[in-house]
């Protein structure tokens, strides 16, 4: 079922070009390298704490950390071979931090891991075993947020959702793994959007698709007319509707409170490619340990959607792309509003990686910053209503209290007015800076209260 | 004419005089009482509102001077002794000698000595550039050169050498009011004893990386051989995932572990030359920390 | 720097087209229409004016950078040019080159370089600029020639019809019979009537405001408000009392509204940044205009208008916030 009306988000957002140079790239699968560096922060939350050692041989697909607390999540081995050691490593943060390195013997995988090609339509699971196999398969949102999905999955006492939304938007110029991936295993995504469904305890489910990937439109509303409660929700283009609470906004209609979570307005959100990790996790009892990537760029020979093993180092998708182009000046991982430029290629593609995207040099410098002339064009982008011009000098002023007032924690860091401002001003840069201070000072007053 | 003239002055004397009377009354009634001795110490203080003593501004200070019962924990950096002995004459309490103190900034990571990886652009903020990756050079522990430390001194007492891309303390000028301390993301700059002569040791190094890794991208860091403190007679040095410190309220500035240290990490400044080491791995090491010892600019011109 | 090492910043790791220049330069196209309007009417004397502005505006504040301020100089964004355009605009096509380079020195020099340059100043620059010459030197800048081209009685010679109204007025005259001297609603739309070289042709205005909308340089918020709410209030001060009220669409087509709401009250530093802060903004600059036409000693309020309303600008942005996502309604 197709809902023909299109809709979007009604403040702010912006058209930057689309660039979608590998939409019509078929998912290539890549061997596992020679060496993986798996880091134990992958996800948000608290680290998971490692059960193999040193010297430990391991087989795809088994558990090699342990999520600590509520908020995290399990890691396993996408490789069959022997933990050579676990050290810091620079990981796609910018910093050092602890990680698992296996040396790779063979392609031995879990027994109990289903490989099969068929598809497992039956759903056999109760609600708490779907859940309790999401936590065990150490899944997490993999649009980027990482937010470990068993979490979401669990909707608080209290609290009820009545919708389930699927976000199929990337809205990131460049990227098109989630694209490839409705494309390719629809089938799998409609037994996934089940399953979550069944977890959640809601009937409907929409999943939400911009309107410039119209044949993955196509193909899913003629999937979904035999699937009862699931529908396909045609948006029209705008950044930043892969945002939740945006995308929540342009399905619905309703508006998370500032400071609020999806669920208190009933709706939980998940990314096409948690929901069909979801999927192989409860019906093919495989854990998360590969996923699509796009590797991308206008001046790359072939521009792929890639299927990678966790824990594979930038640099071979680089050689299976065709090499790095000569004019490289910088190498994003994610998409280019919100992705991480990274300094160095050995860096591994985590759960959270979307793509990686090369920029030549002469587009990956900033223009120079001239003063603001009030334009307020970064206002009328801003998709939460914040005021940018103004949250950049209290910020680039150390004037906390007041940031805090204006709403600073509010912004979702799509980078909308950085991208906008005819002044080139980096405005971004300096809100961030305020978010992490008016965070830690939030933390500090809960603290002593 | 001379009527209308009359009238004006009346009529202004009138509103002047009325206007008078409701502030006088509005004063008395919105007056807030404060204890004198308040003006009397703020008036000693140095009015720099650098915020040194850990209270916004001079006059908070003097409240809480005045406020506290001893004056133990209360120390304003930059008037020093001096000033705190004055604040403690007015308000007839007991004042403990605090050591005078110096910053220093323990990161020797210079163009030369710390090659550049990568290229950063973005706004000229440690704190950002600190919050986004581990900079320019692959050090995640070392300076990041943008020179917030600089723009949070009150003093003028630090600049940014452009030859080394480092921040440079003007001892001369420093008040010790931890300012910069406060302003670097990498707590890089330390506040230490100021000895004779501004003389000083210090380790100026932060990396706790493994000796090898450190060594990879920066050829001045403490690798963390435990050396000097086999070396140190006097119990000074500790040492941390690879990192030394000197401690500087026990150390005798006896100068035994700069000479072991094989990265010259360890600074001696402030020192007349040594007289003995006729080998050539001595003589190496003491051009390098002459050079480095750039690190403090201690020039009498600017006394 | 060496230029094999990778350039590591936040993202956004994409930037639009649009850039300070490009806006200014979008500015001057959208008053190109009024100004060829003027060249028809006046003839030489509209080609003069605007160069001479132009020029003396961008060498002042190529001046004041280098030697006064020490700065680098930014005359390459183009806001020195607008503020020239704007100036000569407003001015009468037969005034003389002198006045026109004193306006242009006090624009930039006391109405945008004392405050800081670009994205300081509080106050409109080339209205500044104006308005200094219409204080001071009232009979050059209110001597207006009569447009070329088109045979008008000589009774409205040298006189808006503005001022002739106000003079009328004055006089006890009722202003519906003043109104049968003035030029037809239709002549003063395409700009034949007299006044300052850019406020003539309400429809060449029309043209650069649809310009400047469909390059998204300015919103309709603030030019809309405007118009709308001098044409109610003239309306309703009209339907009051016929006999000393000109009808709203006078008011409309006259004097500099047109010019002011679309140029000059939409300046970027001078007016609100919020949508909603942009409404208050323009019905206040509305209604200041018409007090100050009808009730004032001036037959022309809207420069001052938008001056005095763009003194309350930093309160409307400290008080008038953009609608917050998520914000919701406290109901106890």
């Amino acid at each position: 079922m197709q809902n023909t009306k299109y809709r979007t988000f009604p403040r702010g957002g912006i058209h930057p070009p689309e660039w979608k140079l590998s939409a019509g790239e078929p998912i290539k699968e890549i061997s596992a390298p020679a060496r993986v560096i798996i880091p134990l922060t992958q996800h948000l939350g608290a680290p998971a704490v490692p059960v193999v050692e040193r010297g430990t041989a391991v087989v795809t697909g088994q558990l090699l950390a342990q999520g600590q607390g509520f908020v995290s999540a399990n890691i396993h081995t996408p490789v069959s071979g022997k933990v050579i050691k676990i050290d810091a490593a620079i990981d796609a943060s910018g910093y050092k931090r602890t990680a698992i390195i296996i040396d790779v013997d063979g392609d031995e995988w879990d027994s109990t891991i289903d490989r099969s090609p068929s598809l497992n339509k039956n759903i056999r699971d109760s609600r708490e075993e779907i859940i309790r196999k999401v936590q065990d398969a150490g899944i997490v949102g993999m649009g980027g947020a990482t937010f470990p999905t068993h979490v979401k999955l669990r909707v608080p006492k209290g609290k009820k959702a009545d919708m389930l939304i699927i976000n199929g938007v990337e809205c990131e110029p460049f990227l098109t793994a989630d694209h490839r991936l409705m494309l390719e295993k629809g089938n799998e995504l409609m037994i996934g959007v089940r399953l979550i469904m069944k977890a959640l305890e809601v009937k409907n489910a929409v999943i939400g698709i911009e309107e410039n990937k119209d044949d993955a439109i196509e193909y899913l509303s003629g999937l979904a007319e035999k699937q009862p409660g699931i529908s396909v929700q045609t948006l029209k283009v705008k950044y930043p509707q892969g945002g939740e609470k945006q995308l929540i906004k342009a399905v619905t209609g309703r508006e998370v409170p500032g400071g609020g979570l999806p669920v208190d307005v009933g709706v939980v959100v998940h990314n096409v490619g948690t929901t069909f990790a979801v999927y192989e996790a409860v019906q093919k009892n495989k854990p998360l340990i590969e996923r699509i990537v796009t590797v991308t760029g206008r001046s790359l020979s072939t521009p792929s959607n890639f299927l990678v093993r966790i824990g594979t180092p930038v640099s071979k998708l680089i050689d299976a792309a065709g090499g790095l182009p000569e004019d490289t000046g910088k190498v994003v991982l994610g998409g280019p509003m919100m992705g991480k430029a990274i300094n160095n290629l050995d860096i591994p593609v985590t759960k959270g990686t979307s793509g990686v995207l090369f920029l030549p040099a002469d587009e990956s410098h900033r223009e120079k910053a001239d003063p603001c002339i009030r334009c307020s064009k970064c206002i009328s982008v801003c998709p939460m209503g914040l005021e940018p011009y103004l949250l950049m000098p209290l910020a680039e002023y150390k004037l906390w209290d007041k940031a805090e007032k204006e709403k600073v924690m509010d912004c979702i860091e799509c980078g909308s007015c950085s991208y906008t401002c005819p002044a080139h001003r980096p405005l971004l840069d300096y809100i961030r800076l305020g978010k992490m201070q008016v965070g830690q000072l939030i933390r500090k007053r809960k603290q002593t209260v | 004419m001379s009527q209308v003239v009359l009238y004006t002055i009346i009529t202004l004397s009138t509103v002047g005089v009325v206007s008078a009377i409701i502030l006088y009354f509005t004063a008395q009634k919105f007056k807030v009482y404060e204890d004198p001795r308040i003006d009397q110490v703020d008036e000693a203080l140095p009015h720099a509102n650098c915020g040194g003593c850990g209270f916004p501004g001079c006059r908070s200070f003097a409240e809480a001077c005045v406020k506290a019962e001893t004056l133990d924990d209360l120390f304003c950096p930059v008037g020093g002794n001096e000033t705190m002995a004055g604040v403690a004459h007015i308000l007839g309490k007991e004042v403990v000698e605090a050591e005078p103190r110096v910053a220093v900034v323990r990161c020797q990571g210079s163009f030369e000595y710390r090659p550049r990886t990568n290229h950063y652009e973005g706004v000229s903020s440690c704190a950002v550039e600190h919050s986004l990756y581990t900079g320019d050079t692959d050090c995640p522990y070392g300076c990041l050169g943008q020179g917030d430390c600089v723009e949070a001194c009150a003093f003028d007492a630090m600049y940014m050498d452009e030859e080394t891309g480092l921040p440079v303390i003007i001892d001369a000028k420093c008040v010790a009011c931890g300012a910069c301390v406060e302003a670097c993301p990498r707590d890089i700059i330390e506040l230490r004893k100021r000895n004779k002569k501004d003389r000083k040791i210090f380790v100026s190094c932060v990396n706790h990386d493994k000796g090898g890794i450190a060594k990879q991208y920066c050829s001045v860091a403490c690798i963390g051989c435990t050396k000097c403190v086999k070396e140190c007679r006097y119990d000074a040095i500790s040492m941390d995932t690879y990192l030394a410190f000197i401690d500087s309220d026990k150390c005798v500035l006896c100068r035994k572990c700069v000479t072991v240290c094989p990265t010259v990490s360890i600074l001696e400044i402030n020192f007349p030359p040594r007289r003995i080491k006729t080998e050539a791995v001595a003589a190496e090491k003491t051009s390098l920390t002459r050079e480095s010892g750039k690190i403090s600019d201690n020039s009498d011109s600017l006394k | 720097m060496d230029k094999k090492l990778l350039t590591v910043s936040l993202s956004p790791h994409l930037h639009g087209k649009e850039t300070t220049s490009k806006l200014m330069t979008g500015v001057v196209v959208a008053l190109i229409p009024a100004w060829l309007v003027s060249v028809y009417f006046f003839g030489w004397d509209a080609v003069i004016v605007p160069v001479v502005s132009i020029g003396s505006s961008v060498l002042f504040e190529f001046l004041i950078q280098k030697y006064l301020l020490g700065k680098k100089s930014s005359i390459q964004d183009g806001s020195a040019i607008v503020t020239g355009f704007l100036l000569a605009m407003t001015l009468p096509s037969n005034i003389s080159p002198w006045l026109v380079i004193l306006g242009a020195l006090v624009a930039i020099g006391v109405g945008k370089m004392s405050f800081g340059g670009l994205g300081n100043n509080p106050f409109n620059p080339a209205l500044v600029g104006r308005v200094f010459l219409f204080i001071s030197f009232p009979v050059q800048l209110t001597r207006y020639p009569n447009p070329n081209h088109i045979i008008i009685s000589d009774a409205v010679s040298g006189a808006t019809p503005l001022g002739l109204l106000k003079e009328g007025m004055r006089n006890g005259e009722a202003v519906s019979g003043l109104l049968d001297q003035v030029p037809s609603h239709m002549q003063m739309f395409i700009g034949a009537m007299s006044g300052s070289m850019g406020e003539i042709a309400a429809a060449a205005i029309l043209l650069g405001f649809i310009y400047l909308l469909v390059k998204k340089i300015i919103t309709w918020h603030i030019p809309v408000t405007i118009l709308t709410t001098v044409f109610l209030f003239a309306g309703i001060l009209w339907l009051a009392n016929p006999r000393n009220n000109a009808d709203p669409l006078f008011h409309l087509l006259t004097g500099g509204l047109m010019l002011g709401s679309v140029f000059m009250a939409t300046d970027y530093v001078t007016s609100p940044m919020s949508k909603k802060g942009m409404i208050y903004y323009g019905i206040g600059i509305g209604l200041i205009t018409v007090i100050i036409r009808r009730y004032g000693a001036y037959p022309e309020g809207v420069q001052f208008a938008i001056l005095i309303m763009n003194a309350f600008v930093p309160i409307i942005n400290m008080y008038i916030k953009p609608k917050r996502f998520g914000e919701v309604k406290k109901n106890g």
